[in-house]
């Protein structure tokens, strides 16, 4: 991992977003146009990168890797600071020294997904055909694409079995997605506040935010990034309306209520009034130092394609017939984005596949985002979970005994 | 496990039933609580265990020590399971909190190749003397519920399960009654007497 300084200045972080979609500055693996990949589109992506960040070490017996997935707009850089916006990893609760995904016991991967834009293909990157950025160009991708394409790192890494998928939301669907098609390469699975399909409101909602994109004047049919402009407007709405979904009712109204910003009494006017309306224009503007508008429709649209049943004739049980693997399920009371009931069907699904299943909903107020958040409950389970795992396959603790 | 190896005093029909069950058997114990019993199995017999258990609470204190427990109800979610998907199931007890024991029972035997059921006798000569005697229903220290917040609905006696689990043409292979401070009642007797002084009892049943 190279730590370099933050940007400061706009044009500085504007230069650094553009370097780290094909430079950057963690590791990455590059596979030549005869190591294309096939992707569901029916196309074939070829030469093609992806970037990724590792943290711990790889036992002698390649017994320990964690693979951990991002979620929509998150990148690899899990546990280490974000080369453009300077801020901590994004799951520096859950990965590191001593934490529930033990570095001192784990070899962690995390990479960007496909189609993103912090150095793995996209549509912001360089199309080596035309020496321009892909924009629409590029394939539409899938959650199995991307997964097709962390399968590439993992045996690039020369690691056989993972010891563990994990993520949370996309990378959630990540993790059933490998346990379905790669059940003798995961040896245990944390599926977090996730379903097996993406539903219909799901899908409304990120049709919404691709719509605020494609209707900004600057979005110019994609070809922004060659013409010298950004649909920062777009972008900036559509990651407002889907920062609402990421929350609950309960935890918005305990942190703004209906409390004004930096006023006495209302203007009568159209600013930002209230403290919520100037929490997500801030959440809009700093989104946009750090994504890339094309990149967020690909990503969106990959989720809302995501439906592991129907890969299975519609039998989600199918998905899981004869595995191994060991689950565990998870769930937030509050997130009414992939409610617990999704989750109880993955569980029934496995459970119907007598699959080892664990499920654990937790007690929380705040939303999809409970995830990210500091949720003692999820850490515990995360961390029994995984010593148990770890017991039963024979890799020892930090202090020697296993 | 190297953290928590606390081990209190494992419960004399816990016991009971680890003796019941095979080595490394693949096992499924239905309201496992926060699985003091899966854990027991694991120690002793290396079982490849799961759980169900109504109660998150129970649910993640199971799965937090790194046991496979799942947040579900015996009387709905057992459906969900295929036919032979374990070795032995266990519903240790539970079976008188369950709204349907029959249905119950019936998907414990299409599930697990041997059931094993615990179950408190209502008719242990306590009991009796409670009803008899003081004409109330009997509350003891193995049934301390009131009768209008009992969470068990639907009580039976030793004598009163063997006639379910003929019903159902299944086999009891093995049955152990218990006393008060769950030890093992060892001298051999007929049903009728069993019914009096086990104040609980294991039963390990067949298809």
């Amino acid at each position: 991992m190279t730590d370099t300084p933050a940007p400061s200045t706009a044009g500085d972080i504007e230069q650094a977003q553009r370097r780290e979609i094909d430079t950057p500055s963690s590791h990455v693996a590059r596979f030549g146009a005869d190591d294309a990949l096939a992707l569901d589109a029916g196309s074939t992506l070829g030469p093609w990168q992806i970037a990724y960040e590792t943290y711990g070490t790889l036992n002698a017996e390649r017994t320990n890797a964690v693979l951990v997935c991002h979620a929509l707009t998150g990148d690899q850089y899990v546990a280490s600071t974000h080369p453009v916006t300077g801020k901590p990893g994004w799951w520096t609760m859950m990965v590191g020294p001593g934490k529930p995904v033990d570095t001192d016991r784990y070899f962690v991967i995390c990479a960007n997904v496909l189609g993103g834009c912090m150095g793995t293909t996209g549509p912001a990157s360089l199309n080596p055909a035309t020496g321009r950025p892909y924009a629409l160009d590029m394939p539409v991708v899938t959650i199995r694409d991307m997964v097709r394409a962390q399968t590439r790192l993992v045996e690039h890494l020369g690691i056989e079995t993972l010891f563990c998928v994990i993520g949370g939301s996309m990378g959630g669907m990540q993790v059933l997605q490998w346990a379905a098609n790669f059940p003798h390469k995961v040896f245990s699975a944390i599926p977090i506040a996730a379903g097996a399909r993406h539903s219909s409101q799901n899908i409304a909602f990120h049709e919404v935010g691709r719509q605020a994109i494609m209707a900004d004047p600057d979005w110019r049919g994609g070809s922004y990034l060659s013409d010298g402009v950004r649909p920062s407007k777009g972008l900036a709405v559509a990651r407002m309306a889907a920062h609402i979904t990421y929350m609950s009712d309960e935890s918005l109204h305990r942190k703004f209520g209906r409390n004004l910003q930096d006023r006495e009494a209302l203007t009568f006017g159209f600013d930002a009034d209230f403290q919520i309306e100037s929490y997500l224009r801030h959440q809009g503007m700093t989104f946009v130092d750090r994504f890339d508008a094309n990149s967020y429709l690909y990503v969106t649209r990959a989720m809302d394609y995501f439906d592991l049943a129907a890969e299975y004739g519609g039998s989600l049980p199918q998905a899981f017939l004869h595995t191994d693997t060991r689950f565990c399920v998870m769930s937030f009371t509050s997130d009414w984005l992939f409610p617990t009931a999704e989750s109880k069907a993955v569980v029934r699904a496995l459970n119907a596949a007598a699959a080892n299943v664990s499920f654990v909903e937790v007690a929380s107020d705040r939303g999809h985002d409970a995830f990210l958040l500091d949720e003692p409950e999820l850490f515990r389970t995360v961390r029994g979970f995984l010593t148990g795992a770890a017991h039963a396959r024979g890799i020892p603790a930090p202090g020697g005994a296993a | 496990m190297t953290t928590n190896t606390r081990m209190l005093q494992p419960r004399g029909d816990h016991l009971v039933v680890c003796d019941l069950v095979p080595e490394g058997a693949r096992v499924l114990d239905v309201g496992c609580e926060d699985g003091a019993l899966l854990r027991l199995l694991a120690e002793r017999r290396h079982v490849d265990g799961r759980g169900i258990e109504l109660s998150q609470s129970g649910v993640n204190k199971a799965v937090a020590r790194g046991l496979s427990v799942v947040q579900g109800d015996a009387d709905t979610d057992l459906a969900d399971y295929p036919d032979d998907a374990f070795d032995v199931v266990i519903l240790s007890q539970t079976l008188q909190a369950t709204r349907d024991p029959k249905g119950v029972l019936r998907q414990l035997l299409r599930i697990g190749g041997l059931v094993i059921v615990s179950i408190p006798n209502f008719a242990h000569w306590r009991n009796r003397m409670q009803l008899l005697l003081r004409g109330r229903m009997p509350v003891t220290k193995y049934l301390p519920y009131q009768w209008y917040d009992t969470p068990n609905i639907h009580f039976c006696s030793i004598r009163d399960f063997v006639a379910l689990v003929d019903e159902l043409d299944a086999t009891v292979v093995k049955a152990v009654a218990l006393s008060g401070r769950g030890e093992r009642i060892t001298f051999n007797a007929p049903w009728w007497l069993w019914n009096l002084v086990g104040e609980q009892a294991v039963f390990l049943l067949k298809r």
